[in-house]
């Protein structure tokens, strides 16, 4: 569904992605790790359209469409979510506002009728029970004086609206403790199925105890430099980032 | 965000932004001009002129007299220059200060409308007729120096309230247009103050007895149509003891080159337990993209809480306009009464808004509470004013008053300027203030979420004026909201 070759970005003119290459299929989980200033946070922003990165070479095939050309607004049409590793608070906008109005702009993109208030809430008490969402959140402004936990809960709770195709998870373990890791992955692993996929942006192995990936891509200097089965992520556990970057820089493969 | 106390602070934005520039006017809704036959004053400001106004309407001699000397106050005054505002000095000779639309001199009933005069005002999404009308609201529609009709009069009237224009209050209600005009805004109380003492032409009077709470919403829709005329209109109400009203205004003109001025005066008065809620939704024309045209918005509105335990709330959501100069303000000077101030004022382009409030503590167990929220876009710029007073006499009085700025864009300015004064030890007054911008990472997260980014800047722009809006009437609320989504549009890309 998802398919990028030789992607290349660079923001102020300095490289950032130096040649990236990947496949996901529906179904698949696929973790990206690597070391800090490896490009992974780039790559889930290019992927998502942010602007102050230019993509500089390559593709992003996703689901037959060039997402390249498409503004963030008709990628998250298209059925692409990132789950941010900071999520922005609006003061004063309710959650709830938010979030219906993200949905029924997304219907809208889809060809499809807005959810009245009444299937709106429906749908909305489902998925905060998944989440195990405090109903108070809803009503308070979006993001703010949430806590890190709440904010990353809500990141996903939101991901379980919107029912992307492929989501991207960047960081969504970063400033959690281990409960709320739990809660998260068990959102993320609920709303997985045959149809979509996830994208998993992670520093650190233990989020993968918890959304097991199929393939795990280490990324290093712009470039995926080693990819296995989740083994590999045991592997980078137990012997850190810098046998991957000693055998890049000794110009061999690791 | 930053929070700054009791400080005059200034913010200009830095040059760092890459998303939010600015950009393209959006079309104002409101710029048609209506065709039709007007009887105007010649131009330019004399005895005569005032002469003319009084005479056209039948005015008695007191009337003619209080404008006259409102009218030799006036040349002695000056224009207040201490606004942070700029513009070319107003040539008052170059203004048509009275021009009505030729109709029938007495309507039997709304029916008897000039078809093109209801037309505009259907235009406009106000329908005259009461059996269309959203239930509820009577209306009081003034075009340029009169009031065309008032709806819902009958209703009111068996319930002893009065809500007619202010032409026939002079008429049918003198003594209490003699008691009450000029008691809370007095003639020599500013330069457009005087100057629309002298020349107003109409407006709305609204009296509430004792004990009566009104049913409905009442409102009054300003629309300045004729060319080089400017609107002069005086609103009066008068809540006798345990009364209650809301109240709302409206206001629009067509697009013009030149600037055309509105001196508006509103006097409230609230008696005993009263209460006077006042809403205004300012959408007068803000002149093009280069600043060209716009209404000169110099407005005087000021209550007084005479009785005990009175209360007097002004909510404003202020889009348009050229120029805004105006200040709602409460005198409290019943004891336990309390005064409020609610503001969403937006500017875009060349706009420029001074406004804020003064909120005067004389009697025991005053409070009041100031909500200021300043939106600036384009290379406007915008500043609150705020005075809190509290006298000797004001025991235990207390304010809180929180202004926030909004910055889009790295062209426009947001100030604030308040000034306390508290001569009452036992007084407690907290000021807050914030300055913000719309952050490329609040548009970008909205925009990932599928939300496009003329929809996300109404979503944080409707955020942020929360608290104001949402002291609007039910009506009204989701209308204002789409205006600060319009008068914005284009303002980010």
């Amino acid at each position: 569904m998802l398919s990028i070759r030789n992607l290349h970005a660079a923001i102020d003119g300095k490289a950032i992605l130096k040649g990236i290459n990947l496949d996901i299929r529906p179904g698949e989980v696929h973790a990206i790790m690597g070391p800090n200033g490896s490009g992974k946070s780039t790559l889930a922003a290019v992927l998502s359209g942010r602007a102050d990165f230019e993509v500089t070479d390559g593709t992003v095939d996703f689901l037959g469409k060039n997402i390249l050309e498409l503004s963030p607004e008709d990628r998250a049409g298209e059925g692409i979510f990132l789950a941010f590793q900071y999520p922005v608070e609006i003061p004063g906008l309710t959650t709830t506002n938010f979030i219906k109005t993200a949905v029924n702009e997304v219907r809208k993109y889809r060809g499809e009728a807005p959810l009245d208030a009444v299937q709106f809430l429906k749908i909305m008490k489902e998925k905060m029970a998944l989440m195990n969402m405090d109903q108070s959140l809803l009503s308070r402004p979006l993001n703010e004086g949430f806590s890190g936990g709440e904010k990353k809960r809500n990141e996903i709770f939101q991901m379980a609206m919107l029912q992307p195709k492929l989501a991207i998870l960047d960081e969504t373990d970063s400033g959690l403790d281990i409960d709320a890791i739990r809660t998260v992955s068990n959102g993320v692993n609920t709303l997985r199925n045959k149809e979509n996929a996830v994208l998993v942006v992670t520093h650190y192995q233990r989020l993968l105890d918890y959304i097991v990936p199929d393939f795990v891509h280490v990324l290093y200097n712009g470039r995926i430099v080693k990819s296995g089965t989740k083994e590999l992520a045991f592997v980078l556990e137990e012997r850190g980032y810098d046998f991957i970057k000693n055998a890049v820089n000794e110009g061999q493969e690791a | 965000m930053k929070t700054d106390v009791l400080k005059v602070e200034r913010a200009e934005v830095d040059e760092d932004r890459r998303t939010i520039e600015r950009a393209v006017q959006s079309e104002y809704k409101y710029g048609f001009v209506s065709d039709l036959e007007t009887d105007e004053a010649p131009k330019g400001l004399n005895e005569d002129t005032i002469r003319f106004i009084s005479g056209k309407k039948n005015e008695p001699q007191w009337m003619l007299d209080w404008r006259l000397r409102a009218y030799q106050l006036w040349l002695k005054m000056e224009e207040p220059l201490w606004a942070n505002v700029k513009f070319e000095p107003i040539d008052y000779q170059d203004i048509i200060y009275y021009s009505a639309p030729k109709q029938k001199i007495s309507l039997n009933s709304l029916d008897e409308i000039d078809p093109e005069l209801r037309r505009t005002f259907e235009k406009l999404g106000i329908s005259l007729d009461e059996q269309k009308r959203l239930s509820g609201v009577a209306v009081d529609a003034v075009i340029d120096s009169v009031s065309i009709a008032t709806t819902y009069k009958e209703q009111l009237a068996e319930l002893g309230i009065i809500f007619c224009s202010m032409s026939e209050a002079i008429q049918e209600h003198p003594a209490l247009v003699q008691k009450y005009l000029g008691s809370v805004v007095p003639v020599t109380d500013n330069y457009y103050a005087a100057l629309n003492s002298a020349v107003f032409s109409d407006g709305s009077f609204v009296f509430i007895p004792k004990d009566v709470r009104c049913p409905m919403e009442l409102s009054t829709y300003f629309r300045i149509n004729a060319e080089n005329t400017g609107q002069f209109e005086r609103t009066l109400i008068v809540c006798e003891d345990k009364s209650y009203v809301s109240y709302l205004e409206g206001c629009t003109a067509p697009m013009r080159d030149e600037n055309q001025l509105h001196a508006a005066v509103v006097e409230l008065v609230a008696l005993d337990n009263a209460e006077i809620k006042y809403s205004t939704v300012q959408n007068w024309y803000p002149g093009d993209k280069e600043g060209k045209g716009g209404i000169y918005n110099f407005v005087t509105k000021r209550g007084i809480c005479k009785g005990i335990n009175s209360k007097i709330s002004w909510t404003q959501v202020e889009t348009g306009s050229a120029i805004t100069w105006k200040y709602p303000s409460v005198i409290l000077k019943g004891d336990n009464s309390i005064g409020e101030f609610y503001s969403v004022a937006v500017t875009n382009n060349h706009q420029q808004a001074d406004t804020g409030t003064k909120m005067m503590h004389i009697g025991k167990n005053t409070r009041s509470r100031i909500v200021s929220k300043g939106i600036s876009a384009g290379f406007s710029n915008n500043s609150y004013r705020g005075l809190v007073h509290i006298g000797k006499t004001a025991l235990n009085a207390r304010n809180f008053s929180q202004c926030d700025s909004l910055l889009l864009g790295d062209k426009c300015g947001a100030h604030t300027f308040p000034y306390i004064e508290v001569k009452n030890q036992s007084a407690m007054v907290e000021h807050e203030a914030t300055t913000s911008k719309i952050g490329e990472d609040q548009i970008f997260y909205c925009n990932q979420r599928g939300i496009n980014t003329e929809t996300a800047v109404a979503l944080i722009i409707n955020g942020f004026a929360r608290e104001v809006m949402s002291q609007l009437p039910m009506e009204f609320a989701v209308e204002a909201q789409k205006l600060l989504a319009i008068s914005l549009e284009g303002s980010v890309g």
